[in-house]
């Protein structure tokens, strides 16, 4: 990957390329190259007379890997997940054999590329339609992992935000396979690497922050206090900082959560605040536990501690009330029936 | 499933040995026993020699197991992902023997057709997530290291965040090359966690030689030491393998 030249030049190809697979001969004529993460590179390749996207790599685990996923991707009905898979097969170059798929050519900017030419607008909409495709994978067990704008693409009109590069997709309850540090809860110190929609959603939250600051920032003691600092310090993303700070924090417990709130922010007329509050009554005893980061880098956190306290306080009171009201319905129900059975 | 430990040395440098055995036979005498060796080679803006690379790429090669050379600012996710790598390329290795019996004829995963790799993998991928993982960490901390040492404690760090997220169990040891009196002096003894590194690396020294190869014989003997005093808890480690899964 990044320091590693070796590995692109080994399956470096030349527009114009034919590239035939060993197994099920389809025929691929290179046109250009898309990109290259860190297992391999991704060309613009042309098929049947139609534009096919190639991911090549001489790693041909990863290829498989990444060919796992979109399989079980295909089985989720009604939905586009990630691009559609055409084929898999191995190019036998002389030398060294690569092996790649075929996938669906999605085309279209990436996510702040688009943000750039249409405006700020439209972040909020972009993210609604992210969280929805999150929810759904979620649902199916995956972890989609390295989330990030560059992993984003926008195609259409009309506008529809499509997620590539399945390459750090994880099935849920393991460990991240690949992430990218500013996107990464563990590199904040505000979470752990284990796949859960939580750490999606930390993600999501980044690339919110990321919209207003293009060149990122880096850490300096990590901790929820630092990101909020810079929130605060931006105009566009003020709207959102509520949001920003539960998903950071790792206070949804599902995206379709997030999504609701990031909608109550865009109604006109209603409060955010309101919204907030209401919701948070349920799953903050769960977000607790998850949230608590490791000891050593408990410390760095403790900023974004205490604002939390405060959100507690408010928690436990509406709780104990809900718990005295349903008992107190419970037990008036009893009564009758005892009442009804004597008499 | 009973799944043996994958037990890898890292080591972190930034340039030529320069003192005792050949680091080169010392890696490929790890891979006779079991140990890959993997290697980071650190640099700042300067650009780490030839020879240096030589060396960093043919200690790799003989041990087993995989190197990277990386910018200082990079080295968290290097750590992890070499660390990452070589552990899949160990298990792709064991799967590769056993399925060259099934199928005979020396084949490898890479000749099933891509239809049947897709299972392969998931089997590759489950053990990675379960193995048990020992990773013994050499540190070079020759004089040009002492400015990359607060850099190399946050990649250990983010390592043991990103394994410990595996439902395996892991292990660290960590060592440093010249040590204050001997060769190799060592920092942190066998431990899951590796948060107390903290409070030791800022009192490390540097200076002196760079004896890469007599760290990684004493990585080595440090290995096979554990390996006895472990033998005496087998018993119990089975049952409890046997409770957690």
């Amino acid at each position: 990957m990044m320091m590693n030249p070796s590995l692109k030049n080994l399956c470096k190809v030349i527009p114009g390329t034919i590239i035939e697979g060993k197994w099920h001969h389809n025929r691929y004529t290179i046109i250009k190259e898309l990109g290259f993460g860190a297992n391999g590179i991704v060309y613009l390749a042309r098929y049947n007379n139609k534009q096919v996207a190639l991911k090549m790599s001489d790693n041909g685990m990863s290829i498989t890997s990444e060919v796992n996923v979109l399989k079980s991707f295909a089985k989720v009905q009604g939905s586009a997940l990630g691009p559609s898979l055409l084929d898999v097969d191995d190019w036998e170059r002389p030398g060294k054999k690569v092996s790649f798929y075929a996938m669906e050519f999605i085309k279209g900017p990436d996510f702040l590329a688009f943000l750039q030419q249409k405006g700020p607008d439209w972040t909020g909409v972009m993210i609604l339609q992210l969280l929805a495709d999150l929810q759904l994978l979620h649902e199916n067990g995956w972890v989609f992992g390295d989330l990030k704008p560059e992993n984003l693409i926008v195609t259409g009109p009309p506008a529809r935000i499509r997620c590539i590069d399945v390459g750090g997709t994880t099935m849920q309850g393991r460990s991240i396979k690949e992430f990218t540090e500013f996107f990464d809860r563990g590199y904040w110190g505000l979470g752990s690497r284990k796949a859960e929609p939580g750490y999606d959603l930390f993600a999501v939250g980044m690339i919110m922050v990321n919209t207003a600051y293009p060149k990122r920032f880096t850490k300096k003691s990590g901790g929820i206090g630092e990101i909020m600092d810079k929130v605060k310090h931006s105009r566009e993303l003020k709207n959102y900082e509520k949001v920003i700070y539960n998903a950071l924090t790792g206070n949804y417990q599902s995206a379709m959560e997030m999504r609701s709130d990031l909608l109550q922010v865009h109604q006109p007329g209603s409060a955010s605040k309101k919204s907030t509050v209401q919701y948070k009554a349920v799953p903050q005893k769960q977000a607790q536990q998850h949230i608590h980061p490791s000891p050593s880098r408990a410390k760095s956190s403790s900023a974004g501690r205490q604002t939390r306290k405060g959100y507690n306080k408010k928690k436990k009171k509406s709780s104990t009330l809900e718990t005295f009201t349903i008992i107190l319905i419970i037990s008036l129900l009893y009564f009758f029936y005892i009442y009804s059975q004597i008499t | 499933m009973k799944t043996g430990t994958i037990r890898q040395i890292l080591l972190i440098t930034d340039g030529c040995s320069n003192q005792g055995e050949d680091p080169i036979a010392m890696a490929a005498l790890a891979k006779e026993q079991g140990i890959s060796v993997n290697v980071i080679g650190v640099m700042e803006q300067d650009v780490i020699d030839e020879q240096g690379m030589t060396e960093i790429e043919g200690i790799a090669m003989s041990g087993g197991g995989v190197s990277q050379i990386v910018y200082a600012q990079q080295l968290s996710q290097t750590v992890q992902m070499v660390t990452r790598k070589a552990m899949t390329q160990t298990l792709q290795g064991v799967v590769n023997k056993e399925l060259q019996q099934i199928l005979g004829g020396g084949r490898t995963v890479e000749d099933l057709p891509p239809e049947q790799r897709g299972e392969v993998m998931e089997v590759v991928d489950e053990l990675g997530e379960t193995v048990e993982l020992d990773v013994l960490i050499l540190v070079d901390t020759s004089a040009s290291m002492k400015h990359k040492l607060p850099t190399v404690k946050e990649a250990l760090l983010d390592l043991s965040l990103s394994l410990n997220a595996r439902s395996g169990d892991n292990r660290f040891a960590v060592f440093v090359f010249p040590g204050k009196r001997n060769d190799v002096e060592k920092l942190l003894d066998w431990t899951p966690k590796l948060e107390s590194l903290t409070s030791i690396f800022a009192k490390l020294t540097t200076g002196g030689i760079t004896p890469t190869g007599p760290a990684i014989r004493e990585a080595l003997s440090h290995f096979n030491k554990k390996r006895s005093l472990r033998s005496l808890l087998s018993g119990d480690d089975e049952s409890f393998f046997e409770e957690s899964v």
